[in-house]
């Protein structure tokens, strides 16, 4: 039996008795990050990073929990638990597990690329690794984000010379942060919906300094949001919400721009290639420095990228989560 | 390429009709001669000749890219373009070109006279010197399938903002046989030729689908009414002695319906009709199958001639003694077109499309619901003063088709959709029952909203039985009501049917899969409405 395998209620450590990312109500849970999918309500026992720790609460409301320092080790049944950067979002972790000499990686979700705002990705040896998918086709390929930027900052500054205001659809955890930090604040104003000023304030709180910005309400003029951005999250964009801000182009930053026909069918005026993940390249960069023999692979074109390591050599298998059943393209956090 | 890469890439982002003609117009202004002209071809759906088959494509940019092919394979399943998914696989450029549009074609071309090892030598260099856009347009020029959002009309609406000649005149100029190596943009488009090509056909006018009550149209006196013929739209052209025919997508199609040449003697010169060329035999239409068997073959055979003869079923004239009268009324031009078919009999050649004489909506509705009956669609509602306009324009001609037949049917596969569909389940297959078993009887793509596309993919991922490349087997869950224009018995098919233009209509979660439809009733539809 492997040190961690996939249980219907999450990905289990046996000997240790603890749940990783559980997605049904466990004893002790360790949390790779805030995600709604990886941290659910109703665990009777946390653990997570310290920087992870304020979001989560500000989630789940009162429960009980513990954090760590990256890098630390955590003995729980005598099997050495430690927490380091996944690079994802701020706070977000890999979970590395060693019992009896083996060593395993569940990597969470997970980005190669250093955003700026998110601890920065740091490869982890281990024999086994629990590897996300979601974007586990070669075709998947992502820009250096400043030239990414540079796109957003061109469309918004166009935007403001025709007197429009810039909406841009981002998941209010992470992207929409990454936005602000890396978007040229000189350009305007930049404007957020409440979902996202939420996790501001959760953020600021913990010390992070971010850029200003300011909530969108009733009380602000029409006229004060011309030529600022707004940062709301897709199923903000997607409703009467952005009514208010016309006249507008609104945008999607995410990875699934990459692909031309999922660009087309979200009927956005511009699509930004911007994604928490790691692509194709940065998928199976990430396996090779683990230098692992076995790997699961969860979340995404699970199948497809199984096939093409096991033909790289690796063990590998496909593990289901309770999330797989969604919609591809509705897993961009 | 890159100035039309850059064309391609702001139409691509922007769904507003003003901001596409702007850029077309200004690339018009900014291109060289050649490449206006085959930006013209392409946006009219001149294609250049296919060089290089997909096959080839496929193999040798997962060789490049260092994919095994069945990966290359995948990714394109999930991608749904082929253009889009080698370009993005390919490793990137080593250097960089500016040579323009018409040099990639004619590049493209010359691959004509080259073996295969060749071939794929040129296409690696060229892949090799194209950034991601160019990439993906030069594939498309490759492939075929150029969709940019632009319709023939928005291009000649460009051209026009560009040249400052009119948009009808433009249109004109731009049908026929014409391709950019047989002639320049000059030529074509910007100089006036008294002797214009003598083949060329006028731009058809489209009707629009009927949607409110037909009382909203006035007083049944105003209209012209006729039966919605289920042929193709032709063109018969007389001009100096020699007969063209054209089809509705602006193919000159004489060849393939020598049934029609004999009207170079019989009709006067200086004559253009516009009609339905339709199945018919002993006095009556035959049903549409047999006509589009007929299409599809290269050469038009004794048998094929005796199986499925043509007449055409004509309802306007456009031209008379070399004259355009598209600008006369409906009423005037429909008696000019009795007048000349009766002092110019073609011996059952040419058929005169009757009129559907009935005082009321009542009467018409009746006559609407038995079109089935002589092989029409419904019914065409023509405004008796209207002129014969170009293109799909609302008011003046209407089409009110018949309900279409429809049957509740289970879904047994789902392969992932094309374009806007890419990475979404969108093209199933659909069964009926026959005892305990599922008969296969049908596909359709179209039909659902993007939420039910969103949804029914999530269940697809969630229930698939067996995967057979990009199709996957389910188990068999969900009803849907499907549509279709017709049936008829089929050889080809397992369960004995074909339909015509079978969509959803409905998804039917109300309806538990053991209430689909039964292989009895789609053959009892087949008794009525079959052939």
């Amino acid at each position: 039996m492997a040190l961690l395998e996939f249980t219907n209620k999450g990905i289990y450590c046996a000997p240790a008795d603890v749940y990783i990312d559980p997605w049904k109500k466990v004893k002790r849970a360790l949390i790779t990050h805030g995600h709604a999918d990886h941290s659910r309500w109703g665990h009777s026992y946390y653990l997570c990073t310290k920087s992870a720790r304020p979001v989560i609460r500000h989630r789940l409301g009162p429960i009980n929990i513990e954090t760590v320092d990256y890098g630390e080790t955590r003995t729980i049944n005598g099997v050495k638990f430690s927490f380091h950067p996944a690079g994802h979002i701020l706070g977000s972790a890999q979970i590395r597990a060693e019992y009896k000499g083996e060593v395993w990686v569940a990597s969470g979700d997970y980005k190669i690329e250093d955003d700026g705002l998110a601890e920065a990705f740091v490869p982890i040896k281990c024999h086994g690794f629990i590897t996300e998918s979601t974007f586990g086709l070669p075709v998947y390929k992502w820009q250096p984000q400043e030239e990414v930027f540079d796109e957003i900052n061109q469309w918004w500054r166009e935007n403001k010379a025709q007197g429009k205001v810039s909406i841009i659809s981002a998941y209010s955890l992470g992207k929409a942060q990454r936005i602000m930090q890396n978007i040229d604040p000189g350009i305007g104003r930049i404007f957020t919906h409440g979902a996202v000023e939420n996790i501001n304030e959760v953020i600021r709180k913990q010390g992070v300094p971010l850029v200003e910005t300011t909530r969108v309400h009733s009380k602000i003029k029409k006229d004060e949001y011309k030529g600022g951005l707004v940062i709301a999250p897709p199923s903000a964009t997607g409703g009467n919400w952005i009514r208010k801000f016309r006249p507008y182009s609104v945008a999607i930053a995410s990875g699934w721009m990459g692909l031309r026909g999922t660009r087309r069918r979200r009927n956005a005026d511009r699509g930004f290639v911007l994604s928490d993940h790691a692509d194709w390249e940065g998928l199976n960069q990430a396996i090779k420095d683990t230098g692992c023999e076995k790997v699961i692979v969860t979340h995404g074109y699970t199948e497809v990228f199984t096939k093409w390591l096991r033909e790289q050599g690796y063990e590998a298998y496909a593990e289901k989560t309770q999330f797989e059943t969604e919609t591809p393209e509705d897993t961009d956090e | 390429m890159r100035l039309f890469a850059r064309l391609f890439t702001t139409l691509d982002q922007t769904t507003k009709t003003n901001t596409k003609v702007a850029a077309l117009a200004q690339y018009f202004a900014e291109a060289e001669d050649k490449d206006r002209l085959w930006t013209v071809a392409i946006l009219s759906r001149r294609r250049p000749k296919r060089t290089v088959n997909t096959t080839m494509l496929r193999t040798w940019a997962a060789e490049l890219s260092g994919l095994p092919l069945w990966l290359f394979e995948e990714t394109y399943h999930v991608v749904g373009d082929l253009a889009e998914t080698i370009a993005r696989i390919l490793p990137e450029p080593e250097r960089k070109s500016n040579q323009p549009l018409s040099y990639w074609i004619e590049y493209l071309q010359n691959l004509r006279d080259l073996d295969e090892a060749q071939r794929k030598e040129k296409v690696a260099d060229a892949w090799a010197q194209l950034d991601y856009t160019e990439r993906f347009v030069f594939n498309k020029l490759i492939t075929g399938g150029f969709r940019m959002g632009v319709s023939q009309k928005l291009m000649t609406r460009a051209l026009s903002k560009y040249t400052e000649i009119e948009e009808n005149t433009l249109a004109h100029r731009l049908m026929g046989d014409w391709t950019p190596d047989s002639t320049t943009f000059e030529k074509l488009i910007l100089i006036a030729d008294p002797n214009e090509d003598i083949s060329k056909p006028y731009p058809f006018y489209l009707a629009y689908p009927l949607e409110e009550a037909p009382e909203e149209l006035g007083a049944v006196s105003e209209w012209q009414i006729e039966q919605k013929w289920d042929g193709i739209r032709g063109q018969v052209i007389v001009r100096d002695d020699e007969v063209f025919v054209w089809s509705r997508g602006e193919e000159l199609v004489t060849p393939k319906f020598p049934e029609f040449h004999p009207l170079a003697e019989q009709l006067p010169n200086g004559t253009v009709l516009d009609g339905e060329i339709m199945p018919y035999q002993d006095e009556q239409p035959l049903p549409f199958n047999l006509l589009q068997t007929r299409i599809g073959r290269k050469n038009v055979t004794k048998a094929i001639l005796k199986k499925a003869p043509v007449v055409l079923i004509a309802y306007d004239l456009l031209e008379y003694e070399g004259e355009d009268i598209r600008e006369k009324p409906m009423a005037e031009r429909r008696q000019r077109l009795e007048d000349l078919l009766e002092d110019n009999p073609t011996e059952g050649i040419v058929l005169l499309s009757e009129l559907v004489e009935e005082n009321t909506w009542e009467g018409l509705k009746e006559e609407r619901e038995n079109s089935r009956a002589h092989f029409s669609e419904g019914l065409m509602l023509k405004r008796r003063d209207s002129v014969y306009r170009s293109g799909r324009k609302r008011g003046d001609w209407w089409k009110w088709k018949v309900d279409p037949l429809t049957i509740d049917a289970v879904m047994l596969y789902a392969q992932r959709g094309h374009g806007r569909r890419a990475n979404l389940f969108s093209d199933f297959t659909f069964a009926v029952w026959d005892g305990e078993q599922l008969v296969p009887f049908t596909k359709a793509y179209s039909g659902l909203t993007d939420e039910e596309f969103n949804e029914i993919t999530a269940w697809v991922r969630r229930n698939t039985k067996e995967r057979f490349g990009p199709v996957r087997s389910v188990n068999p869950h969900h009803v849907f009501e499907i549509a279709f224009e017709g049936i008829q018995r089929s050889k080809r098919h397992k369960s004995g049917v074909a339909l015509r233009f079978p969509r959803i209509s409905r998804w039917r979660k109300d309806k538990p899969v053991e209430e689909a439809n039964t292989l009895e009733d789609l053959q009892g539809l087949l008794e009525v409405y079959g052939a």
